[in-house]
């Protein structure tokens, strides 16, 4: 039954990919969705039987069959699920179901056989992360990690033949080597320490050891691992992928930001949560890169103006909380926000995505305004995922946020959770900022001309070709079409699921079971052999919980009321200054010019890079490498022994007269001369 | 009875006015009796050492040797008159297009 999970995106990727471009549009799309549905339908079920385990015997793993196996080492290729993976594949395959139905009519503007490619590109993602959550050892992981790197290069470049989409693919395909490759020490160092791969058996291994002292090797292993997430999990100092990544169709930008690719930095240290709690030092430095990433994104995110980009960083900024929960040890928190983050996200990327349709191809909010009324599905559905996404109470990701706000607070972080508030604030404020610049207020034509011209969609891009049809009739001209039905349909579950996502995990302080926290439990300890130690340790670890919760529950009430203050604040700061008083803003701007350029500009981050990463290693490689290297040794080898070659020859050369009688006169001296050696000799 | 030394030095002699009429002579058609020259006088040793050991084994070789001059003859003819249908020639130091 497990394979079965993988297996269907594959089966879709591997029709779509061989006979797509002579299908027409509805069978690939179609054919893709309902890979990724049944797929979904298959997690569903597996999940169920997971449930109906006991709750520490919730494990089902199933080897397909032995990979490698060299001496001592052996490597399996196992599929398991546990409740930690439950949760991803859900996430994945649900999420995943609706982008397909999304995208197969926002794609529809593509040909038959763009159409097809996209889609199988899309199923090939959604198999690869599949196999990422599901595997068993940090080799079949890696697959998958590779995998999704490999698929958002091919999605994010997929308009390939604009420069800018082909570069921003490239660029994260490049940045995410630099994370893999410390992935591969990290895994390899952890090989060699323990002599397995398999997460379960490095967790029993670890738990019985003594916390890392001081940089020992679980450190250092465990901060490899790490830097390989950042990678993947867009954070400081590897994020700069993922705001370049909006040059791909917009509901791939939602595929990665919140069904795949992301959270497969976070799943990973939730996997190896017993490995990472052993290594305080690598805990302190993810805690601290995430609240840093988190606040640096939110500011970022305050001052763009492309949708989409604004997007982008409140992912990176999310992404950051959900880094701080890891490393203050919240795993389950972290976990919860990942999940009703990929509903709002994907909610707010696809409501975007479904603007810019509606615009053709118009990303600028500065363009936008006033769409409220003539995209009526969109501007709900986008509220209610900012709503979420601000922490709002009541909605799903109030309930998450403030879940990892609460345990950085009470283990003790209290500048990591000032850091988090305010970036919090921020999150409200920028997103409320889009949400009214979009929706509200006047529609606005002739703003500036976009600054990036060449970022715009050519999906959209086709629909403005379709135009001038509509142009006939002038009272056609400026009508907005909210989205079709399978995009409408995608946004309202989405949003429903923003609303309701969060109430799986009711904190304790609030009357609610926490059910989630419960559930994940067991996949952040140990496993021992024993069943009946491990679920004293379960029923131990629950009471310690309770008993805690008991104490801190007005502390918690009280973070709670300070999160929802600091959420309206914020969207009370956005609707002030962007609905009433939009003259504040410029004025602002113009005040402070240099924080304005610095913020608008992302800290010149990619600048820096290029001035110190970038621009090094092209003048190491041109000047050094090729010029020196190639040109001269290399090359110069080559061209060496072909001009020896050529010099002795030219001498050989007058050997050869070409006279019959020469040729037999040395023959005759020297069989003459042979002969005469031997009979003299 | 002639003793073997003698043949030889015969053969030797033989062997020699052949061989020097291969690199003196201008003539293609000398050449090739030169050549044959050079052949009989190995085919007289072969005879001479055959019949001083007491076998035909010599005689056997000489018929080879034989055979093998005549097809080398025709061939070597067809090619020399080949040749002087395409230069007009027989000196062998006018044909040295054998090279690069």
């Amino acid at each position: 039954m497990l394979p079965l999970i993988p297996l269907f995106p594959l089966l879709g990727f591997a029709i779509n990919a061989s006979m797509g471009r002579r299908l027409p549009k509805a069978v690939s799309g179609g054919l893709a969705s309902l890979v990724m549905l049944a797929s979904f339908a298959v997690s569903v079920v597996v999940v169920w039987q997971l449930a109906n385990l006991a709750p520490t015997q919730r494990l089902i793993e199933q080897t397909l069959y032995t990979w490698i196996a060299s001496g001592d080492f052996v490597l399996d290729l196992t599929l398991r699920v546990d409740p930690l993976a439950a949760v991803m594949i859900l996430v994945i395959t649900g999420i995943g179901s609706l982008i397909h139905i999304y995208s197969t009519a926002y794609m529809h503007e593509e040909s038959d056989p763009e159409y097809a490619r996209y889609f199988s590109y899309l199923n090939l993602f959604a198999f690869f992360m599949l196999v990422l959550v599901l595997g068993a050892n940090f080799v079949v992981l890696f697959v998958g990690w590779e995998g999704v790197g490999l698929c958002s290069y091919l999605l994010i470049g997929f308009w390939f033949e604009k420069k800018s989409a082909a570069d921003a693919g490239k660029k994260a395909f490049v940045v995410n080597r630099i994370g893999d490759y410390a992935f591969i020490l990290g895994t390899l160092l952890l090989f060699v320490r323990f002599g397995t791969l398999d997460f379960q058996r490095i967790a029993s291994a670890v738990a019985p050891l003594a916390t890392d002292p001081d940089f020992g090797p679980l450190s250092v292993a465990t901060l490899l691992l790490f830097i390989g997430a950042t990678g993947k999990s867009a954070q400081i100092p590897l994020y700069v992928w993922l705001p370049d990544a909006m040059e791909g169709p917009t509901p791939v930008s939602a595929l990665i930001h919140a069904a795949t690719m992301v959270t497969a930095g976070v799943y990973m240290i939730g996997r190896n949560a017993v490995l990472f709690s052993h290594a305080p030092e690598t805990m302190a430095v993810v805690a601290v890169i995430g609240a840093a990433t988190a606040l640096m994104a939110g500011t970022i995110g305050l001052v763009q103006n492309d949708i989409k980009r604004v997007l982008a960083y409140s992912t990176v900024s999310q992404l950051g909380y959900m880094f701080l929960a890891m490393g203050v040890g919240a795993f389950g928190a972290g976990i919860f926000h990942l999940y009703t983050h990929a509903f709002f996200k994907a909610c707010l990327f696809l409501g975007s995505g479904a603007v810019i349709h509606a615009l053709h191809g118009e990303q600028d909010i500065r363009n936008m305004g006033g769409l409220k009324t003539g995209l009526p599905i969109t501007y709900w559905t986008f509220l209610i995922g900012s709503l979420a996404i601000a922490g709002v109470p009541g909605l799903a990701g109030f309930f998450s946020k403030d879940e990892i706000l609460f345990e950085t607070f009470a283990h003790g972080h209290t500048i990591l959770w000032t850091i988090g508030i305010l970036t919090s604030l921020l999150t409200a404020t920028y997103m409320f900022r889009l949400v009214f610049l979009t929706f509200h207020g006047e529609r606005r034509h002739q703003a500036p001309a976009p600054e990036h011209p060449e970022e715009q969609e050519p999906a959209a891009h086709h629909a403005d070709a379709a135009q001038p049809s509509h142009q006939l009739h002038p009272s056609h001209s400026s009508h907005l079409h909210d989205a079709p039905s399978a995009m409408a349909l995608a946004l309202v579950v989405l949003a429903l699921g923003s609303v309701l996502a969060g109430y799986v995990g009711i904190p304790h302080a609030l009357g609610g079971g926490n059910a989630i926290a419960t559930w994940l439990a067991p996949s952040f300890s140990a496993r021992s052999v024993t069943t009946l130690a491990e679920g004293q340790v379960a029923e131990a670890g629950q009471n310690g919980r309770g008993e805690a919760a008991e104490g801190e529950r007005g502390l918690e009430l009280s973070l709670m009321a300070v999160s929802s203050i600091v959420a309206f604040v914020g969207i009370g700061l956005a609707a002030f200054i962007w609905l009433k008083r939009r003259e504040i803003a410029d004025r602002m701007a113009a005040t402070f010019p240099g924080v304005y350029r610095l913020l608008l500009n992302k800290y010149y981050v990619d600048e820096i890079y290029d001035a110190t990463v970038v621009q090094p290693i092209r003048i190491v490689s041109q000047e050094g490498l090729w010029r020196g290297v190639d040109v001269h040794i290399i090359d110069g080898a080559v061209n060496g022994t072909a001009s020896i070659v050529d010099g002795s020859s030219s001498l050989l050369r007058r050997l050869q007269s070409g006279s019959v009688r020469a040729y037999a006169g040395s023959l005759f001296i020297g069989v003459v001369l042979i002969l005469g050696y031997y009979l003299w000799r | 009875m002639i003793p073997l030394g003698n043949y030889l030095v015969v053969s030797a002699i033989l062997f020699a006015i052949g061989t020097a009429g291969v690199f003196l002579r201008r003539n293609l058609i000398t050449i090739l009796l030169s050549i044959e020259i050079m052949l009989n006088a190995v085919n007289l040793s072969f005879v001479a050492f055959g019949r001083w050991q007491g076998t035909v084994d010599g005689q056997i070789i000489t018929f080879f040797v034989m055979t093998v001059a005549a097809a080398e003859a025709a061939v070597g003819l067809a090619i020399v008159i080949a040749l002087f249908r395409h230069r007009e020639s027989l000196n062998p130091d006018a044909f040295t297009s054998l090279k690069w």
